[in-house]
């Protein structure tokens, strides 16, 4: 069963092959024998799940099954959940249980999809190989040596190893893409403003954005149909008539006009990486785009303002974090400032502690213009280089990663280099365009994950352009050794 | 040496909306601790703010009565800051881009005179929480209740001169928001709340001097007496030759003094930034002109017309139209009594307004109506009550024993118009006194007051006194 696809799911669920019970069951089966080596959930929520399932079963006996009603998936836990425990990966929330849902989750509870529980990631989704995580490190499936990715690691681990049919990511800088390329598998990060981010626990703000990550496109689509949508409670939140977003996924590709930054296929990417980069641009041909090359000449910048504008939202969002009111609180404290000091010095893990610092810094007086400010123009710059882009093709295309998945602890002491692995993914939520990882191949064994990214609200098409690829490929139905 | 006074007011005014600024919580005062703060006041992770349209539309209204330009584009930013009671760790303000621009507004100096001070801006933010720090055995209690609530600060240019012009910008400011009906302009309850930045600088001079920022002046007397403390603290510093430290002074009105809270060094960096949350606020022309559609009748508009309409003079059109309240009370007690609007104003600025004071009453709280009183100022005007037995028929009244003929019926109050029945008495009075009669007769007119007070104490005092007056002086001739 659980080599199936979301679509597949559905349609056997449809057609009374299966139950919800029983895929439910499946599922959690799985996690249980076989999430130890990963460490991918940091919750499992079997009996809520069962009863979700058991409640999906009946409707669809009703006759009021939506399209993924019954079909089970696991909740990124940066995604606030009524009564079940969010961590966001830290130590500061280990003992948080939210009073209400995000609207994410409250979205699939309305679809009828059981959840099988919430996905570890880095401590505040600050971080790319998951290893920020107060509940420890998540395994790459493909190499449990090797790190899956981050900040959404545990989702994209338990995708890749088929312990869920699909998972919610959140994407600030990447981390939806880089660990989707990594576990080589499908992930969306939407347009800014798609998908609320009410109750999704805020690092910047201006850049995070919720997405599906599934093995393909096509699962991908019928997610977004799930998740996005208007919603009054998030300002940034925008109105849209109602989008089906498999709309396009049949569409060809003749014609289609596909865009190569030169900026991504210079120094730093890896060999491997750009073979089967390659390949994937010689499939496109095949399938009849036209493929051009295009310049996004200030996407070297991407990485310096990203570290200005998102530690700077990240400084003051993570301000409520103060041990008065919940989440961790040292012991003991005697004073109003030895309570700060310790709960938030005790609470957060080094890498979080290090960008509050780095965005304290930048918003501080005297040094907001030549950072923060510079860092907001420097945006603008980016997005005028997609809008021109984007006025001679359709898509951009290129890899996501400049490398495949790292080994555990080795770039842990090196934060500079770390924070390059997001290079080409930062560019998209600085100008908050929509992007796509695809699984495009292997080297060294480990899977290559190709990027697409699309203008505002053009999802159907990326969404498609990445359908028709996969229609010719089957990167995206290899299943790591040992997760068979 | 002579020293100038430079004032400038920061007034934090709470609107008068239903729910708070980005949550849908109560705003209600006096509520059990913690029970009017939902997730979003709490600071919950994930949860997000959204504008409430009420706290913008009254901040216009506000706008728009002070003359001022409204922003079509405004922002809203993070001013960031650790406190207990500030559950977000940074309260949401506004900062570069205020709703309000410039405006102004005229005051009354005591000699008549008028004088325009300068209002710089006037923003939306959110209050915090309350700290309490009594009666926790060595801990702190918060409550959250007023945390979101929504403010609009106000902020004047440095116009006023001394303490006395401060208040008066003060109260006309504080009836302005209460004309507006954004604000109830408690100030015990903290609804209306005024800071100040003094400073003195020599006589002539145009540089201001280094200023302190007092906070916690809660009260119109306050403001006076701090602002006086504060001046006469930097007077006394400057002549002996020291220097005024820019800092925040803290008034004590236990012991009417103001003391130092932190100086410029210690100040917070509040590291201000746009909130990512929020988009900016924009503010189209059709919405502008659909709150100045709503603006009520203004003080200065009203006062004008009290004067043109009433033939009120300046000073009592003044006094009746310091509150929306008063100007309403005493329009309808003008209607009440048949158009006398003289005599009304003199009831509600006397007899009604030293009862009120008395009894610690507002005029919403009044125990005579405007009807009533215009019903008693009928019967004045009718001669079937003297002004003087009027006093105690409106004091019967107060105490709840009824309308004005009610009073007058059950105490037997009416007055004595029946010329037959006055000289009868007045004959009485006459043949009681042949002494004093003679006395007058012979050229001590000083009696004449005598015979007054004597007729009027065999009436009871209900006798018509101009009918006394006359007949007394045919019959004493």
């Amino acid at each position: 069963m659980h080599e199936k696809t979301i679509a597949e799911l559905s349609a056997a669920l449809a057609k009374g092959e299966c139950s919800s019970v029983e895929l439910t069951q499946h599922f959690l089966k799985r996690i249980e024998t076989l999430d130890g080596g990963l460490n991918s959930f940091v919750t499992v929520t079997a009996e809520q799940a069962l009863a979700q399932a058991k409640a999906a079963d009946d409707r669809r006996a009703r006759g009021e099954a939506g399209p993924l009603t019954g079909v089970p998936m696991a909740q990124k836990d940066i995604f606030c959940t009524d009564g079940v425990r969010t961590t966001c990966g830290s130590k500061m929330l280990d003992n948080f249980i939210a009073p209400y849902d995000a609207t994410v989750v409250e979205r699939f509870k309305a679809e009828g999809c059981p959840m099988l529980g919430k996905t570890n990631m880095d401590e505040f989704a600050m971080g790319s190989s998951n290893e920020t995580s107060f509940h420890g490190p998540v395994k790459n499936p493909w190499d449990t040596a090797r790190v899956p990715g981050g900040s959404s690691g545990g989702s994209a681990a338990a995708v890749a190893a088929r312990l869920t049919p699909s998972a919610t990511g959140t994407d600030t800088g990447g981390s939806i893409r880089q660990p989707a390329a990594l576990c080589g598998i499908t992930g969306l990060k939407p347009t800014y403003g798609r998908v609320s981010r009410w109750g999704m626990i805020a690092f910047a703000s201006s850049l995070d954005q919720g997405g599906p990550m599934a093995a393909t496109a096509e699962d991908c689509a019928l997610l977004a149909n799930v998740m996005s949508g208007f919603d009054p409670r998030d300002s940034t939140s925008i109105e849209r008539p109602e989008e089906d977003f498999t709309a396009r996924l049949n569409e060809p590709l003749k014609d289609l006009r596909i865009g190569l930054p030169r900026e991504f296929f210079g120094e730093g990417l890896d060999a491997g990486v750009a073979k089967a980069i390659e390949e994937a641009i010689e499939q496109y041909r095949k399938l009849g785009a036209e493929v051009k090359e295009v310049g996004l000449p200030n996407s070297g910048l991407s990485v310096p303002a990203y570290y200005v504008v998102a530690p700077a939202e990240c400084s003051s969002n993570l301000a409520r974090f103060d041990g008065v009111r919940y989440g961790y609180r040292c012991e003991n404290p005697k004073d109003l400032m030895d309570l700060y000091t310790r709960s938030r010095g005790e609470g957060f893990g080094a890498e979080v502690k290090r960008r509050i610092m780095v965005g304290t810094y930048a918003l501080s007086a005297g040094y907001f213009d030549a950072y923060y400010l510079k860092a907001q123009k420097i945006r603008r710059l980016i997005a005028d280089d997609f809008a021109r882009a984007f006025e001679e093709v359709d898509v951009i295309l290129g890899p996501t990663s400049p490398s495949t998945a790292f080994k555990l602890g080795e770039k842990t002491d090196d934060p500079v280099t770390m924070y390059l692995s997001d290079i080409y993914t930062i560019a998209v939520n600085l100008a908050g365009l929509p992007g796509m990882s695809i699984p495009a191949g292997f080297s060294d064994g480990l899977p290559v994950g190709l990027q697409l990214i699309g203008n505002y609200f053009d999802e159907a098409r990326l969404l498609g352009v990445a359908h028709q690829y996969q229609s010719v490929t089957d990167w995206h139905r290899r299943i790591p050794e040992g997760f068979a | 040496m002579e020293w100038e006074t430079v004032i400038g007011l920061e007034v934090h005014a709470q609107l008068a909306t239903k729910s708070k600024i980005f949550s849908g919580a109560s705003t209600a005062y006096g509520a059990a601790p913690n029970t009017q703060a939902c997730a979003i006041d709490l600071g919950l992770p994930g949860v997000l703010p959204v504008l409430n349209r009420e706290a913008v539309r009254m901040a216009v209204k506000f706008g728009l009565a002070i003359g001022a330009e409204i922003s079509p584009r405004s922002v809203f930013a993070r001013k960031n800051y650790f406190y207990p009671d500030l559950p977000k760790g940074y309260q949401i303000s506004q900062y570069e881009l205020p709703v309000v621009g410039l405006g102004k507004l005229e005051i009354e100096l005591e000699d008549g005179e008028t004088k325009t001070i300068g209002i710089t801006r006037a923003h939306l933010e959110e209050d915090a929480g309350k700290s309490l720090h009594e009666d926790f055995h060595g801990m702190s209690g918060i409550d959250l209740n007023r945390a979101g609530t929504p403010l609009l600060e106000i902020v004047s240019e440095p116009d006023m001169r001394s303490a006395k012009e401060a208040v008066a910008y003060l109260k006309k400011l504080h009836a302005l928001v209460r004309y507006l009906e954004i604000c109830d302009g408690n100030m015990q309850e903290g609804s209306f709340r005024c800071d100040a930045n003094v400073s003195v600088r020599r006589k002539g001079t145009e540089k201001f001097g280094t200023r302190a920022e007092i906070k916690n002046i809660n009260s119109f007397r306050f403001v006076e007496r701090a602002i006086n403390y504060e001046v006469e603290r930097q007077i006394d510093i400057l002549e002996g030759g020291g220097a005024v430290v820019q800092e925040t002074r803290l008034y004590d009105p236990d012991k009417g003094e103001t003391r130092s809270m932190r100086s410029k060094e210690e100040a917070n960096d509040y590291r201000y930034f746009p909130d990512p949350d929020l988009l900016p606020l924009e503010i189209d022309a059709g919405f502008i002109e659909g709150v100045r559609g709503t603006l009520p009748e203004l003080p200065d508009e009203k006062k004008h017309r009290f004067m043109t309409h009433y033939g009120l003079s300046a000073y009592d059109a003044g006094v009746l139209t310091a509150s929306r309240e008063m100007g309403d009370y005493y329009e309808a007690v003008v209607k009440a009594c048949g158009g006398h609007a003289k005599l009304a104003a003199n009831w509600v600025m006397g007899e009604l307004s030293a009862a009120l004071n008395k009894d610690n009453k507002e005029i919403t709280e009044s125990p005579v109506s405007a009807a009533a009183l215009g019903q008693m100022l009928e019967r004045i005007e009718d001669n079937t009550i003297s002004g003087k037995i009027a006093k105690d028929v409106f004091e019967a009244m107060w105490n709840g024993e009824g309308s004005a003929d009610q009073v007058i019926e059950k105490k037997g109050l009416k007055q004595i118009t029946d010329t037959g029945a006055i000289e009868a008495i007045i004959d009485k009075v006459m043949a009681d006194n042949p002494g004093q009669l003679e006395q007058y007769r012979s050229g001590k007119d000083k009696l004449f007051g005598f015979f007054v007070g004597q007729v009027m104490k065999a009436t009871g005092g209900k006798a018509n006194p101009g009918q006394v007056n006359d007949l007394l002086k045919k019959k004493l001739q």
